[in-house]
């Protein structure tokens, strides 16, 4: 599962111009939290999951759950790119019948291992995935992404005490601290203040990085993956830019929940390095 | 004597039986001690997880487990079920998962704790979600032996207990005939019938004794599964008795007479009175005071069962 920073480099843009894609093609869906989170997904999948793509519910895979389920295109992308699902079925995102559901469904599309939607619930499951490996003795991870926005459900809270009493070392968590929600900049909706002390001081272990800086993604799994890190459940705190990649989108709360139109989608198809200007 | 049983003490017994399968884990929020999964917890400490009093967090890890195997159950006070309530529904009903969730505690009948603790309105909110068998039974035996056939199943369940005894009614049943989804006939008469859950059902069968002392014949049924609805039972009662009346405490907004109602105006006709609460809150004060005070008794069945009988 090695792979260079490079390849890993490539394998996101790849994502982003199908992300990007989605979101144009259904004139609707989240792209701006889809950009923001899509560098850690799939550097998370390509290097460290304990996954079949061929057989998506072996029962001893390790899971993960995107709790922040409305920026599904980020997560289609990357198991499109991995192999579980086919490429052809991302132009079903948001489409009746289609496998890649509004928001991200294990009922509907293979790999998706719980259907979020509903902020504040997959560390919940999360934490009920981790508990399930513990009794069954296996090695198997339950890995969380969560968003910054989400941590002001108070649920997100009960599951953090929980699962740091349990020490259930096998759950790990990464936050996508994008700065940005539904209605605009997390700072203006509801202050958080010190996010790294108030998982800190819920029992965790905490570590920040630069979610979009290959390198310090790596060493951020590295992190949650080290033996001396499984006393317990660990958060890695990835700073990221909302829209990342697509400069009319980056920072801009207007893009948590909008479509680009037909100029904006060419726009982001050469800054993403798919089309010629 | 009628031996006198709480329902809560059912479930506790029935998790103990489960206990030799080891995929069966018990989730608690604070409440074991009430809810009777303590006599699991002490048994078994390393299936038992607690999750503090954070009943969200509680419903969520269970939809975890059951999505990795385990066949979670999950209890608290009825009441505090609510809280839970989008997380049962999107967590666990519209994936499916195998997640069974019992409110003790639940009705007015719960007692002095007053209006807070007393739910009246959980069939109602759990009956709603697609996937979920909703439960609410009448003594300790039948409890135990439904809370054992729900480990059968492979989708979610809503069971309501009650905190304070009843008499038992199934000490001499065979256990073949208390079935998930099937009503139980506890006493035949042509006249009316009367549907009840919980601790009414026993004052169902004493409202039957008053009627008989005035020449009127009721059967009583006990509805113990609200959904799925035993509907091909009540077109049987439509048949035989053509006057209905439902008893349940909880409010009168979609439990059980609500469900017996949505099937009777699509499928058939027959009058129907609802014994129930009258869409208010409860207050203090003891079981039999609180069947009082919020016209559930047996007395307020049989005025019931004549009104309905009147409009044939």
């Amino acid at each position: 599962m090695s792979k260079t920073t490079e390849e890993l480099e490539e394998l996101a843009r790849k994502c982003r111009v199908e992300i990007v894609k989605m979101v144009h093609r259904a004139q609707a869906g989240h792209p701006g939290g889809s950009l923001s989170e899509v560098d850690l997904i799939a550097a998370l999948y390509a290097t460290r999951m304990r996954v079949r793509p061929q057989q998506p519910d072996w029962e001893d895979r390790d899971r993960f759950i995107l709790s922040k389920g409305h920026a599904s295109p980020g997560m289609y992308a990357v198991l499109a790119e991995m192999g579980f699902i086919a490429h052809e079925d991302l132009k079903s995102y948001r489409v009746l019948g289609g496998v890649c559901q509004g928001h991200v469904d294990m009922k509907w599309c293979p790999g998706v291992d719980f259907s979020a939607g509903s902020l504040g619930m997959g560390l919940s499951f999360g934490m009920g995935c981790a508990a399930a490996a513990r009794l069954d003795g296996s090695e198997r991870r339950a890995f969380v992404m969560i968003g910054d926005g989400e941590m002001q459900e108070g649920s997100v809270w009960e599951a953090a005490m929980a699962a740091a009493h349990h020490e259930l070392g096998n759950l790990k968590v990464i936050l996508d601290r994008n700065r940005i929600q539904n209605d605009d900049f997390c700072e203006e909706q509801m202050r958080m203040f010190d996010i790294p002390a108030k998982w800190k001081s819920f029992g965790w272990n905490v570590k920040e990085i630069d979610g979009h800086d290959m390198e310090q993604v790596m060493e951020g799994l590295d992190f949650l993956e080290a033996p001396e890190n499984c006393n317990g459940p660990s958060i890695l705190i990835a700073h990221t830019i909302k829209g990342a990649g697509v400069s009319y989108m980056e920072n801009n709360p207007s893009f948590h929940g909008a479509a680009p139109n037909d100029e904006q989608f060419h726009q982001a198809m050469v800054e993403l390095g798919e089309v010629v200007a | 004597m009628t031996r006198m049983a709480a329902t809560r003490d059912g479930y506790g017994q029935a998790l103990l039986d489960l206990a030799e399968n080891p995929k069966v884990v018990v989730l608690e929020a604070d409440l074991g001690k009430s809810t009777k999964s303590l006599h699991f917890r002490k048994a078994h400490p390393n299936r038992t997880i607690s999750c503090g009093i954070g009943e969200q967090n509680m419903l969520l890890v269970g939809a975890g487990l059951a999505a990795s195997g385990y066949i979670p159950f999950a209890s608290t006070f009825a009441i505090f079920t609510e809280r839970a309530f989008e997380q049962m529904r999107n967590g666990v009903a519209r994936p499916n998962l195998a997640v069974h969730l019992c409110g003790s505690h639940g009705g007015t009948h719960t007692g002095t704790d007053g209006s807070s603790a007393q739910s009246i309105e959980d069939l109602a909110v759990f009956r709603t979600l697609p996937n979920v068998t909703v439960l609410h039974p009448s003594d300790d035996v039948s409890t135990r032996i439904l809370t054992k056939r729900l480990a059968q199943t492979n989708s979610p369940s809503y069971m309501r207990t009650a905190r304070n005894k009843t008499p038992v009614l199934y000490d001499d049943t065979d256990p073949e005939s208390i079935q998930i989804g099937k009503g139980i006939t506890l006493k035949r008469g042509s006249d009316v019938a009367i549907l009840a859950c919980g601790v009414l059902v026993s004052e169902s069968l004493d409202a039957a004794e008053l009627l008989q002392q005035e020449g009127i014949h009721a059967t009583v049924i006990d509805m113990h599964t609200l959904k799925p609805l035993d509907t091909e039972l009540v077109n049987e009662l439509v048949d035989t008795c053509g006057a209905l009346v439902t008893a349940e405490d909880h409010n009168v907004i979609g439990g059980l007479g609500s469900a017996v109602a949505e099937h009777l105006v699509k499928n058939t006709f027959a009058p129907l009175e609802m014994v129930g609460v009258q869409d208010r809150f409860g207050e203090s004060g003891q079981a039999d005071e609180m069947l009082e005070v919020m016209h559930l008794s047996a007395r307020y069945i049989v005025d019931a069962a004549k009104k309905a009988i009147a409009r044939k």
